[in-house]
């Protein structure tokens, strides 16, 4: 890499961690704590909720709906780590065991 | 009681030790492969600590994409988290100088563990959420590192491996639903991001979704708010 090059990229990565950093604390400086509006804290009460939904349908964006194999290794999978946790109710086996199972999925069943 | 702390918050992060290493092994082999080593994979696990924002980070590297466009593309992929920030200003409120911190770790997964605000009851609320995020990123640089070490060298199919963080995000709505006394809001979650991903396409939903659960969490607040009794403290006998 070329020392322009380097340089560039520390940029590019400095650029990229600030406005996460400010994204992140930006409402805890925005609302400080002991005057939070109360809309502010129905939605901290709420969203948490609405927030996991919206992460599960955003890990699906990636799936193919619409041709084959129609999102179907997701939502098989989707389907048996739910059970598997109902059953047992330990995160660890859920994810390990759903993980696995998707990659038999995806590498042997829907090829 | 500390020492109990540091082992619920352990514990507490197991599930995320696993998604994570396996997520920044999948980060660290394709930086190396566009040429950036070690300590690129620790400085930038180290200082944006972002899973999907570190993905995509690879391309703008590998491409030389502008600042312009990298401030606007991270503005895009990381808006989310504004969101996160406003569901944790009343749990972190007396967290003092650990704020700074846990404002500053709060990525998809240390969200999802730490968004219900239970804690053991004999725990130090403060600092097991600090413990909790602090061993998530521990887990998430050593990923990055060892991936863009050994991923390369390591003959190991490991497609479908990234399902990791939906079978997390999964188990934590399964949790939730199962301790909520309303479903409306994860069926709002669940089904505007859905109707936005269909309608504006995989590159430019997210920001229109955050509007429409906005709005329809406010259009069913009366309904929420006057069917549940006001809050009381939130302590996990489970653990």
């Amino acid at each position: 890499m070329s020392r322009e090059q380097i340089i560039h990229s520390v940029l590019i990565v400095a650029v990229s961690a600030v406005i996460t950093a400010l994204l992140r604390g930006l409402p805890f400086v925005i609302f400080s704590a002991n005057k939070t509006p109360k809309f502010v804290l129905f939605l901290g009460k709420y969203l948490p909720f609405a927030v996991i939904g919206m992460l599960v349908v955003y890990c699906l964006k990636d799936a193919s709906f619409t041709a084959m194999p129609f999102a179907l290794p997701e939502l098989i999978a989707i389907a048996a780590v739910a059970l598997i946790h109902l059953w047992k109710r330990n995160t660890l086996l859920s994810v390990a065991g759903g993980t696995v199972f998707y990659m038999l999925l995806v590498q042997f069943v829907f090829k | 009681m500390k020492k109990k702390t540091v082992r619920a918050a352990f514990i507490k992060s197991l599930p995320v030790c696993a998604g994570y290493v396996v997520l920044g092994i999948g980060f660290g082999v394709p930086l190396a492969k566009v040429g950036y080593g070690l300590l690129w994979a620790f400085a930038m696990s180290l200082t944006m600590y972002a899973g999907s924002m570190q993905y995509v980070a690879v391309n703008l590297l590998a491409g030389g994409a502008s600042l312009i466009t990298t401030a606007i593309t991270t503005l895009l992929v990381q808006a989310r988290h504004l969101f996160y920030g406003i569901s944790m200003i009343d749990k972190y409120k007396d967290a003092g100088w650990k704020k700074l911190y846990l404002a500053f770790s709060l990525t998809d997964e240390t969200y999802s563990l730490l968004c219900d605000g239970k804690y053991p009851e004999y725990a130090d609320k403060h600092l097991y959420c600090f413990l909790v995020s602090l061993f998530n990123q521990c887990y998430w640089i050593f990923g990055c590192v060892i991936g863009n070490i050994i991923g390369t060298n390591v003959p190991f199919n490991s497609k479908g491996i990234e399902f990791a963080m939906t079978a997390l995000f999964v188990t934590v709505f399964v949790e939730q639903w199962k301790s909520a006394k309303q479903h409306l809001p994860a069926i709002i979650g669940v089904a505007s991001t859905a109707v936005c991903l269909v309608i504006f396409g995989k590159e430019n939903f997210l920001i229109p979704s955050m509007a429409v659960v906005t709005v329809l969490l406010f259009a069913v607040r009366k309904k929420l708010e006057s069917s549940e009794p006001p809050a009381q403290t939130e302590v996990d006998e489970n653990e």
